[in-house]
């Protein structure tokens, strides 16, 4: 398999991409630090990978996406992985690294994919609906969960198949400050739903899979009595 | 935070790096570097100060199939190196009796394993490793160097190791032949022992503490063979702290009786995962012992007579230690300063925290060590004098110019206060 993976060098990615190695795929990364590159590239070249690519870019810099895709050559798989926590009053920055540099890169992918490619992007449960603590990262991942239902829909006639993935708490760089629950997951873990979630095409796959109860009844909540609850 | 034997419990702040680059803040307090915090007493701890994981540098650098070795981080695990190499005809040249330690706590260590007569300690297999000492400088350094003989074995006092070069050793699988062989005392050990050293590429001997007759055992011996076998599955767990009622005489002597029955004599192909690591099938096992915890003792000593004195202390006292473990040490040099094993019989005990009776047994256990010439364990202790410490490292005046000055732990501020 070949796959492009942007954001290679995020804590949830790289773990996707050690399982990939381990399988003997093609691995093309992109991110921003080229020594941090160069390090994930020589570990997946020891577990087996194929081949690794790598490639330094500013992903919310458009400029660059055309570029990327040329130099990648053909894929059975995109994985856009990068993505910011944020502070509320960057909503700019929020938006455009988690919503438009996102939608940008896949709506390239989706012309360029072949019938059985895979497009995957990480959404969040955050996406799911807004809390007091992470509005404009909830908002910026729930525009992007909008995205790809439209592009899995659109895609579907063409047998391209689109993966939303949402992760719940991943013990990553992301999460460094927050104290730990029971609830966090370890990015291996995460990886090997995302990998299960990608091989069968499974539309939207919370990860670890309880999730989806959690977010189902966070969901089901009046919003008149939502809005008194602070979590 | 804790150690694995669960004893003592420190407060410190934690620093985490990620990336072979990354330098940590070294802004006055005292730091220590800390890669899966198996290390049983206070070694891996430090009380008011900085923790420094390592465990985020899980990288392979280079896998040299050609010439057998490896270069990768320091927070590699034992696990993930050996699920990498053994299906590529590799094994790691040393291992400990648990696959969850990093490289760098193994170099730290100067761990050893059931091979110790034949292949020496995990240090001597070190070809080079890069040391980030707290003035920034970062120095890669092979085995000549006086600082590289400072470091493994050093107890992550002497900088933060980011990797290291492995030479690997070439094996024909993942199986071993295997032999278990009961014995009655420990002049049959001593023959067991001379019997097998020669041919044997791994030896160890179970000890049943609570035999009426110290020194009753199972010897367990094996070399690495053709053939298939399939990892056992890793899924037993121990989910919460034992209370400490479920541990007492009648149920250590029913586990050396199942231990025994488990361990049944005869030749049989095994694969390497039980015959190295059999506790870790079990996670989380140090919970047994409950909230206390529990002490680990691991001495070497220069005459088997003194093994049986300790054995039969442990008897009197009744306080059964579950895994007992007496293997003898080969006269191969440690390359550490400090570095624990050496030649001689070492004996590894385990004992629930059980308050000052069980503190009065080990200051019994560590005083007759210390007459004998022997040393304790740093990796495994959690309350040794200054006065053994001192004893039992006969270079520790050479290592002391080594120390980085920001470097500190508990272990060391209690040996050297």
């Amino acid at each position: 398999m070949k796959a492009i993976v942007f954001g290679a060098t995020s804590g949830i990615a790289e773990a996707v991409l050690r399982l990939w190695a381990a399988r003997g795929d093609e691995l093309y990364l992109v991110a921003r630090s080229e020594s941090r590159l160069a390090a994930i590239a020589a570990d997946l070249r020891a577990r087996g990978a194929r081949s690794v690519r790598t490639a330094t870019a500013d992903l919310n810099d458009p400029a660059t996406h055309s570029r990327l895709f040329a130099d990648a050559g053909a894929f059975d798989t995109v994985l856009v992985a990068h993505g910011i926590l944020g502070d509320e009053r960057d909503v700019d920055l929020v938006m455009r690294t988690n919503l438009c540099s996102p939608a940008a890169l896949l709506g390239i992918a989706a012309e360029r994919a072949q019938p059985g490619a895979r497009l995957a992007a990480i959404g969040s449960v955050a996406g799911d609906r807004g809390r007091a603590t992470n509005g404009l990262y909830g908002a910026s991942k729930a525009g992007l969960e909008a995205f790809l239902s439209a592009l899995r829909q659109r895609m579907f006639r063409r047998g391209v198949r689109v993966i939303t993935v949402k992760p719940g708490f991943v013990d990553t760089a992301m999460t460094a400050q927050m104290p730990k629950s029971r609830l966090f997951a370890t990015p291996a873990n995460v990886a090997r739903g995302i990998v299960r979630a990608v091989d069968r095409g499974t539309p939207v796959a919370y990860v670890p899979g309880f999730w989806r109860w959690i977010m189902a009844v966070v969901r089901a909540i009046p919003e008149t009595i939502f809005r008194r609850l602070a979590f | 935070m804790e150690s694995w034997g669960r004893y003592p419990r420190a407060t410190q702040t934690v620093q985490t790096m990620r990336w072979r680059s990354d330098v940590p803040r070294f802004d006055g307090a005292k730091v220590l570097p800390r890669g899966q915090g198996r290390s049983y007493g206070d070694s891996c701890l430090n009380d008011g100060g900085v923790l420094i994981s390592t465990a985020g540098l899980d990288r392979f650098i280079f896998l040299d199939e050609a010439g057998g070795t490896l270069r990768c981080e320091a927070g590699v695990t034992f696990e993930a190196i050996l699920d990498l190499i053994v299906p590529r005809g590799f094994f790691l040249p040393v291992v400990p009796g648990t696959r969850f330690v990093s490289v760098g706590g193994a170099i730290a260590n100067d761990i050893h394993g059931k091979n110790h007569h034949r292949a020496g300690t995990f240090g001597r297999h070190v070809r080079a490793l890069e040391l980030l000492r707290s003035d920034g400088s970062r120095r890669v350094l092979g085995p000549h160097d006086p600082l590289f003989a400072a470091t493994v074995g050093g107890l992550g006092l002497t900088g933060i190791v980011t990797w290291a070069e492995i030479q690997l050793i070439r094996v024909p699988g993942p199986c071993l032949r295997t032999e278990a062989i009961p014995f009655a005392d420990l002049d049959a050990f001593l023959a067991l022992t001379r019997e097998s050293d020669g041919s044997w590429d791994y030896t160890v001997a179970w000890i049943d503490c609570l035999s009426p007759k110290p020194g009753r055992g199972v010897f367990l011996r094996g070399v690495h063979a053709e053939g298939a076998a399939r990892a056992p599955s890793r899924r037993l767990r121990v989910p919460l702290d034992f209370p400490a009622f479920v541990l007492n005489r009648h149920t250590v002597r029913a586990f050396n009786r199942l231990y025994r029955l488990a361990t049944r004599p005869g030749t049989r192909l095994s694969h390497y995962d039980p015959f190295f690591f059999p506790l870790d099938s079990v996670q989380g096992w140090n919970r047994i012992y409950g909230k206390p915890g529990f002490f680990q003792f691991q001495c070497v000593v220069p005459e088997i007579g003194t093994i049986g004195s300790l054995l039969q202390k442990v008897a009197r006292a009744g306080t059964g230690s579950f895994l007992s473990v007496l293997k003898t040490f080969g006269d191969l040099p440690s390359p550490g300063l400090l570095s624990f094993p050496r030649k001689g019989f070492t004996l590894a005990l385990d004992f629930p925290n059980r308050g000052p009776a069980t503190l009065a047994l080990l200051d019994d256990l560590e005083r007759e060590v210390r007459a004998t010439g022997g040393a304790l364990y740093p990796a495994k202790d959690a309350r040794m004098s200054r006065e053994t410490f001192v004893h039992g490292s006969p270079r520790l005046d050479q290592f002391l110019p080594f120390l980085d000055p920001a470097f500190s732990s508990s272990f060391w501020r209690r040996v050297t206060a």
